[in-house]
């Protein structure tokens, strides 16, 4: 097998241009001594000051001052799609890993379980909940509720939530992920992506018969063909792209991405002039769409 | 001690440094993708690379969790080809354990734990190259990948070591001052408010040098705050300035 080698680089500098930012703050910097502003996520007073606890861009809402960091953990808010992965099993729940700083929660009672809405959940259920998803599932669910301590309540009452079965998880930053009215998609290339709020990224062929087996615990086993597969590497590799150069990621991003990677063979996407690249084709093509 | 002669007459030392010079500290944040946050840190010829995992879910023993606050978990390390003699050096041998307590202690008194209940914060660090004040680069450099990994702290935590020799203190302590029989003290400090963080010294020293030694690693690591902070300030421009486009 040919392996393909190279020498370490120089890093290039990034040109900071003369345009500096006056609302970046780094831990222990004083915001403000004016008293009559209230503390928000990120600072904390100190002999009277409002002074910044991590660093990242101040931001102001009336007399609320916030400093997000550029880069965190999930925080959750109600609504939000995520991908996560159970790592245990418990009495009427199950436990999730999403990102965030606590692991989420999934009740027995917010899933769908075969059998219709409106089914009783009796003490088999709870018996063979392992049956439904068992620890290191991958599952799509929507956040139901947050607890005062921060964990998340997850519910998958929906058909489009539920357990995920072949497909690829790509793990990246929760604030590369826009917002936005769905987060699933079905790609023209032919492959569906979920753009979990939490930063998981899941990819898979798009199913043919999407009634049927959709929200439901039925995954295929059948073999997934050497196309869809490498649709999906590509696809893969354009969000690792993507995700290196910080740009955001929503539908029509990864679509100008995997369209600007076509000219490259699936692997080469990753070497570095050529991420660079196609990252740039895509930047141009959304400024192009904007304007 | 052997006739090394740690201070000559015209008041240098034997790599060329003043009594109250600090090597030359370069850093970079962010050097891992998979971590929540990671930073790699040089200060003279000791290296050593930082990554943080947190605030995430109790991992391991359940019995640990502190209902009012996070649990911080440090592990020190140092790679076999770290020092002059290549050395397997196992897991959890009585020096890096120590240093690892002395980490967390340290990182107890930074970072705002109350925030993040029944979760905890992973800090591993590892020395690449071993030249002297293994503990205050690790603590410089921990301290860059907790600010990458967006925990709050209540400000840097920065660490210098320094010896006493000839009625000088010396500043940032290289292996060569280190091993020379030097009494010497770590310091890690909160250099805006001036608090200290830890204060270890397992030598001797006569109790009228001491107020003169602390004095002396006050001043080094707020040296060294001044360079962690623009390394931050400036990690912090060239990443949002990707975003922004």
């Amino acid at each position: 097998m040919a392996a393909d080698m190279r020498l370490p680089t120089i890093r290039k500098p990034v040109s900071v241009s003369t345009f500096e930012r006056k609302d970046l703050v780094v831990p222990g910097d004083v915001i403000t001594s004016d008293t009559g502003y209230m503390r928000g996520h990120g600072t904390y007073v100190d002999e009277e000051k409002l002074t910044a606890s991590v660093a990242g861009e101040v931001q102001r809402v009336d007399k609320l001052i916030c400093v997000r960091p550029l880069k965190t953990r999930f925080n959750g808010e109600v609504g939000d799609v995520v991908v996560g992965r159970v790592t245990e099993v418990q009495q009427k729940r199950w436990k999730v890993e999403t990102n965030s700083r606590l692991d989420s929660v999934l009740l027995l009672s917010s899933v769908n379980l075969p059998g219709g809405e409106l089914r009783r959940r009796s003490a088999e259920d709870e018996l063979t909940m392992r049956e439904y998803l068992q620890e290191g599932d991958l599952i799509s669910a929507e956040v139901q509720s947050v607890f005062a301590d921060g964990a998340l309540s997850l519910h998958t009452r929906s058909l489009k939530y539920g357990k995920l079965g072949q497909g690829v998880l790509v793990q990246l930053s929760p604030s590369l992920i826009k917002r936005q009215k769905t987060h699933f998609h079905n790609l023209p290339c032919g492959a569906s992506i979920i753009l979990g709020n939490n930063g998981f990224v899941w990819l898979n062929p798009t199913p043919e018969n999407q009634e049927e087996d959709a929200g439901g615990f039925y995954t295929s086993l059948e073999p997934v063909n050497l196309s869809d597969r490498e649709v999906i590497s590509r696809l893969r590799n354009c969000l690792l792209a993507l995700a290196a150069h910080k740009v955001l990621l929503y539908d029509t991003s990864v679509l100008y991405c995997y369209e600007s990677s076509l000219q490259h063979q699936v692997k080469d996407i990753l070497k570095p002039e050529v991420m660079e690249e196609i990252v740039m084709l895509t930047q141009q093509k959304l400024l192009e769409q904007e304007g | 001690m052997a006739g090394l002669e740690l201070l000559s007459d015209q008041g240098y030392r034997l790599d060329g440094r003043k009594a109250t010079e600090v090597r030359k500290v370069q850093a970079r944040m962010g050097v891992f993708a998979q971590a929540d946050g990671s930073a790699y840190l040089e200060q003279g010829n000791t290296k050593a690379l930082a990554v943080v995992y947190g605030p995430h879910e109790m991992r391991g023993s359940r019995s640990r969790t502190l209902h009012d606050r996070a649990v911080i978990n440090c592990q020190y390390s140092m790679a076999t080809f770290s020092t002059a003699e290549r050395k397997r050096r196992p897991h959890g041998d009585r020096k890096s354990t120590e240093m690892s307590l002395h980490l967390k202690q340290t990182f107890e008194a930074a970072v705002m734990t109350q925030l993040y209940p029944r979760s905890q914060i992973d800090i591993y660090v590892k020395i690449l190259q071993s030249d002297g004040g293994n503990y205050s680069v690790c603590v410089n450099a921990a301290t860059l990948a907790v600010i990458d990994a967006g925990i709050p702290m209540r400000d840097y935590v920065c660490a210098c070591t320094v010896g006493f020799v000839d009625e000088t203190p010396l500043a940032d302590l290289c292996y060569a001052e280190e091993s020379g029989g030097v009494s010497s003290l770590a310091l890690a400090l909160l250099p805006r408010g001036g608090q200290i963080a830890l204060l270890q010294m397992d030598a001797r020293l006569h109790q009228d040098h001491l107020e003169a030694l602390i004095e002396a690693a006050m001043i080094a690591c707020k040296g060294v705050s001044k360079v962690l902070d623009e390394v931050v300030r400036q990690h912090l421009q060239e990443v949002s300035m990707l975003t922004a486009e």
